[in-house]
């Protein structure tokens, strides 16, 4: 479990993460979204005691992270994937990290086999990696100690599709037998697919937290039907504020049972009725961190 | 704004901790010595040590008239690669941290930065007295070859204070050296630091001294170069002697490293 509690970090003039508070729970995978420069990664450094915060605490069950006898053995870390030496091998930084946390050498073998890199690569030096397999290689590194909680930033940057989908099953595995896993990622479909919670963070602050179908419901309903101006006019008869979108879906903040009752009683046949799950993410993201966002956007 | 999650099914069941034991210090100190070497870079210095020091000692054999076959010589012209070569060893064991970000893995899992710089320490003392032992080997195996080619009488003229002097030589060479890397953190500068201070500062020390009159007496005191060569040629004796080292000691490597204790522990690392 990691806690994070009124966790604050200024530099000089400004204000990364202001009074930020969440809890990943074990057994979850908890997404961590923002835009750029948010707090994400200064949020999680912070964890990991790389950068000292200014007020507040977090902890990884309970303890603050500098406190770990041997932390590799219990929080897997990925923060940069190219935060290596460009001039070891990528088995001699399995080694490195093993020989730190004093495992035995047979568990790199076992790594560079669970991130799919060939012995081949393995030898190459990590001067000559692509992203994907530095990506692969951070993430080796931060399963090598086995631990029960992990915190990656974006570990999805820069693998392939394949290796998107493995890294999501990897995950999803992990949690489910009990681990705790934050993940940060700019890529909402990945968080959508793969997060159980959700936290959201914009000019430092937290703007949403929550399980992300309580999120998600917020995010509304879409609907068709063969006549859509007059499923929008028996939506605002209910009550029901709708927007009539031009390709003739119709969205609305209320859930979907409350419209499927409206389009039956309206005597409406509706064609598709879903939460606004596709893009619901996407257009959460936007509106909640509206104020923030470099491009301006309007949700 | 503050928000926490309360999740509908949560998994209450909280993995059992496993009892860690903490890392013992030997085991930071192995896998810094791995570090020094396991680099392109790393590997390629430890090769050039192993190969210049006897090409230097070789050179003497040829080039060297028989009065020069004596074992100082040798020990001087084995060690001489390994006195431009292990600072530099010793700057990147700590530049690398920062100038090729290492260090995010690094101290991450050694939390404590203290026993990390602590364990580098460590190594570079232990790469230095066994980069200098193989010197004096060599020097030896010169010397042998040297007489015997010579014909002249094996001459061993390197007394025990001399021997120490060499040793503290390379070792203070190498933390001055350490010194830069954990105060400038970043590679190129440190090792562009280095050969400023000890190739440039003293001459400018040097001129100062000879335009003012004054400053001649106070050169040795804050000379680090100065009191270097006298370390070189075993002419540290006096205690005003020892008492000069131990001052540019203090203002070259002591002062430096206490500073960065005060800065380092709310650093950020990048």
């Amino acid at each position: 479990m990691i806690t994070v509690e009124s966790l604050t970090r200024r530099y000089a003039g400004f204000t990364a993460v202001d009074n930020v508070s969440f809890t990943a729970l074990p057994g979850r995978v908890t997404g961590f979204l923002g835009p750029n420069g948010a707090g994400k990664s200064t949020t999680m450094r912070v964890m990991v005691g790389l950068t000292a915060p200014t007020s507040g605490t977090a902890t990884i069950n309970g303890e603050r992270f500098a406190n770990l006898p041997n932390p590799g053995l219990e929080v897997g870390v990925l923060l940069d994937a190219s935060a290596q030496h460009a001039g070891r091998t990528g088995r001699e930084i399995l080694t490195v990290a093993a020989d730190t946390m004093g495992l035995p050498r047979t568990r790199v073998e076992e790594m560079i086999e669970l991130v799919s890199l060939t012995p081949t690569e393995a030898k190459r030096r990590v001067r000559n990696y692509s992203l994907g397999m530095r990506q692969r290689l951070g993430i080796a590194t931060a399963l090598l100690g086995d631990p029960k909680v992990l915190i990656l930033d974006e570990p999805a940057n820069g693998l392939d599709p394949a290796g998107i989908r493995w890294m999501r099953d990897l995950l999803t595995n992990f949690a489910s037998q009990g681990g705790t896993v934050l993940l940060s990622s700019h890529l909402l479909h990945e968080i959508e697919v793969i997060a159980d919670d959700l936290v959201v963070i914009g000019n430092g602050k937290i703007v949403a937290a929550g399980s992300k179908e309580e999120l998600l419901v917020a995010a509304g309903t879409l609907a068709r039907s063969t006549s859509p101006r007059d499923l929008a006019h028996a939506l605002e008869q209910a009550g029901i504020p709708s927007t009539l979108a031009s390709d003739g879906s119709v969205r609305t903040d209320a859930d979907p049972a409350r419209v499927g009752a409206v389009a039956l009683t309206a005597g409406i046949a509706l064609t598709d009725l879903r939460s606004a799950e596709g893009a619901g993410l996407e257009d959460m993201f936007l509106s909640l961190t509206a104020d923030t966002q470099r491009e301006g956007v309007a949700a | 704004m503050t928000a926490t999650i309360v999740p509908p099914d949560t998994i209450e069941a909280e993995p059992a901790r496993r009892t860690a034991q903490p890392i013992p210090t030997s085991r930071l100190v192995k896998v810094e010595l791995r570090k020094m070497f396991n680099t392109r870079s790393g590997f390629w210095m430890l090769i050039s040590i192993g190969v210049l020091s006897p090409i230097s000692a070789g050179s003497l054999l040829v080039f060297g008239l028989n009065s020069d076959v004596t074992y100082q010589n040798f020990v001087r012209a084995s060690g001489f690669p390994m006195s431009v070569i292990l600072p530099i060893i010793a700057i990147l064991a700590v530049t690398g941290e920062w100038s090729q970000r290492s260090g995010l893995t690094t101290f991450t899992l050694v939390p404590s930065r203290g026993r990390v710089i602590g364990a580098k320490a460590i190594a570079t003392l232990l790469v230095g007295l066994g980069a200098v032992s193989v010197a004096f080997a060599v020097g030896a195996l010169g010397n042998l070859a040297g007489s015997a080619l010579a014909g002249v009488d094996t001459a061993w003229d390197v007394s025990l204070s001399m021997a120490l002097q060499m040793v503290l030589y390379n070792l203070v060479g190498m933390a001055f050296g350490f010194a830069l890397g954990v105060v400038l953190r970043n590679s190129a500068a440190a090792i562009v630091g280095y050969f400023v201070a000890s190739l440039v500062m003293p001459g400018i020390l040097a001129l100062l001294a000879q335009v003012r009159s004054g400053f001649e007496d106070l050169q040795p005191w804050i000379d680090w170069h100065y009191t270097q060569v006298a370390l070189l040629d075993g002419a540290t004796n006096t205690v005003k002697e020892w008492a000069m080292l131990g001052s540019t000691t203090t203002i070259w490597i002591v002062l430096p490293l206490v500073f960065w204790l005060l800065s380092l522990r709310r650093s950020e690392v990048k």
